[in-house]
């Protein structure tokens, strides 16, 4: 039995480990514009982004998910995310990265206004180009700012994968919740938490090495 | 010819109008002090310079050339950058660049842009240490240094792109008192070496020592200048005298 609910289990990580994945690779670089977006000069863009940052921090992640995917079908009559499982992921990975990127947006402009003006004026008056300052001056100070707060978003994700269960996308909560209904057994769904632990551990470690490697400077 | 020549500087933030028409003319190798006090323009007049903040009015011509004009705004992003490079400065706060070495705040512009082949950059950039004094810290990062050495590294930094003309916005004014000395010793040393330098500082008796001319800026004019120790020591002007009472 012990072997059997193991088994599921990690089947069921394996999914929680997929979305968490995905969703940092399409978050983050997404993020970045979202937060240049958000500090445009032109006025119409800025507004606009802050309007949708606002709404996707404003509601939650559980109801952007149900709107995600059953919206479409409602207002045009056709499931554009594809038929079964396939396209239950597509749209939780669509709404995970549109809400994990937000909120990437917000900590990056803040880490990005935090970076005094003197270094883009050092910059400038040694010639540099826009982009060498910023790729080649500002940004490694904006990420070592963004560290904490990122790292804190990081992890609340871990555990924000178990809200694809309300589309239906077998990840590791529902594996564990199965034995509730086939064996009459709840301590499965109890033992995910371990997982989950153990997860939010291991980049709990990997956040603070990261940490450390950017303290050679202030 | 002069190698710098301003003409006629006006700048405005809001309803404050700052600079109010400055002029005044530089000639290669000399140094030119910029005193006065706080709210004067004197920083500001340096920014524009250095094209941190764009002059409302005026023109700055470099060896004769035209490289500003406040009513021609057909410069490209290329032109603006190549004409930054006949200034450097070395700002109060320093602002060097956290995350590098001190050799690498020095080479980082020059290889970036390419400026000369590899070899020549680290020689260079060796050179320009060794002449602040810092070639045993050329592995330190920033905040491993004093403010002194920050701000030496600062000027070698500003050489490193062999700027015509080296500006000084108050080099010492972030500085604790017993360490202004070794910052005010490598200009000292730039000076005697020919360098055209524009320094705006608090420390007058410095300025009366180094500077060939010296310009006194109040309330957004040239209220006096001339022959440093001339202006220093037999002011002309009622408020450069009330201001130089101080000192």
């Amino acid at each position: 039995m012990v072997q059997e609910v193991l088994l599921r289990l990690c089947a069921g990580f394996v999914k929680t480990i997929e979305l968490f994945l995905l969703t940092l690779a399409g978050a983050v670089p997404l993020g970045l514009i979202i937060a240049f977006g958000s500090m445009a000069k032109f006025k119409l863009l800025k507004i606009v982004v802050r309007f949708i940052v606002w709404i996707v921090r404003g509601t939650p992640l559980m109801l952007q998910l149900i709107v995600i995917y059953y919206g479409p079908g409602l207002l045009f009559h056709q499931n554009i995310w594809g038929m079964g499982t396939s396209g239950r992921f597509t749209a939780v990975m669509v709404a995970f990265i549109i809400n994990y990127s937000c909120y990437f947006s917000e900590i990056y402009r803040g880490g990005i206004e935090s970076i005094s003006k003197g270094q883009y004026e050092a910059g400038q008056v040694l010639g540099l180009t826009k982009r060498q300052v910023f790729f080649k001056i500002v940004l490694l100070q904006v990420i070592k700012r963004i560290v904490p707060p990122m790292g804190n978003e990081i992890i609340t994700l871990v555990k924000d994968t178990s809200l694809a269960r309300v589309i239906a996308v077998y990840e590791l909560i529902w594996a564990g919740q199965t034995f509730i209904k086939s064996d009459g057994i709840i301590w499965p769904l109890f033992m995910t938490g371990v997982f989950y632990l153990l997860f939010s551990g291991i980049l709990t470690i990997l956040l603070a090495k990261f940490e450390k490697k950017l303290s050679y400077f202030n | 010819m002069p190698i710098l020549e301003v003409k006629d500087i006006h700048k405005h933030f809001g309803a404050n109008e700052v600079l109010k028409g400055i002029s005044f003319s530089l000639e290669k190798g000399d140094v030119l002090g910029i005193i006065g006090s706080s709210g004067g323009g004197k920083t500001t007049l340096l920014r524009c310079i250095n094209f941190l903040e764009r002059a409302d009015k005026g023109t700055i011509s470099v060896n004769g050339k035209v490289i500003f004009d406040a009513d021609q705004h057909n410069l490209t992003v290329e032109q603006q950058r190549e004409n930054q490079l006949n200034f450097g400065l070395v700002f109060q706060q320093f602002n060097l660049f956290p995350q590098y070495t001190v050799l690498e705040n020095v080479e980082l512009a020059p290889r970036l842009l390419k400026r000369y082949p590899e070899a020549e950059i680290r020689e260079r950039s060796m050179t320009l240490i060794k002449r602040v004094g810092l070639e045993q810290k050329i592995d330190m990062y920033p905040c491993q240094l004093s403010g002194g050495q920050q701000q030496r590294v600062a000027i070698a930094r500003a050489l490193a792109m062999n700027p015509s003309i080296l500006c000084f916005d108050e080099p010492t004014s972030a500085l604790d008192p017993e360490l202004t000395g070794e910052v005010l010793k490598v200009i000292r040393e730039l000076a005697e070496a020919k360098m055209t330098m524009i320094v705006v500082t608090h420390e007058i008796a410095f300025a009366r020592d180094l500077s060939d001319k010296i310009i006194f800026l109040d309330h957004g004019v040239i209220a006096e200048e001339g022959p440093a120790k001339q202006v220093v020591d037999n002011p002309q002007n009622e408020r450069t005298k009330a201001f130089l009472s101080k000192y």
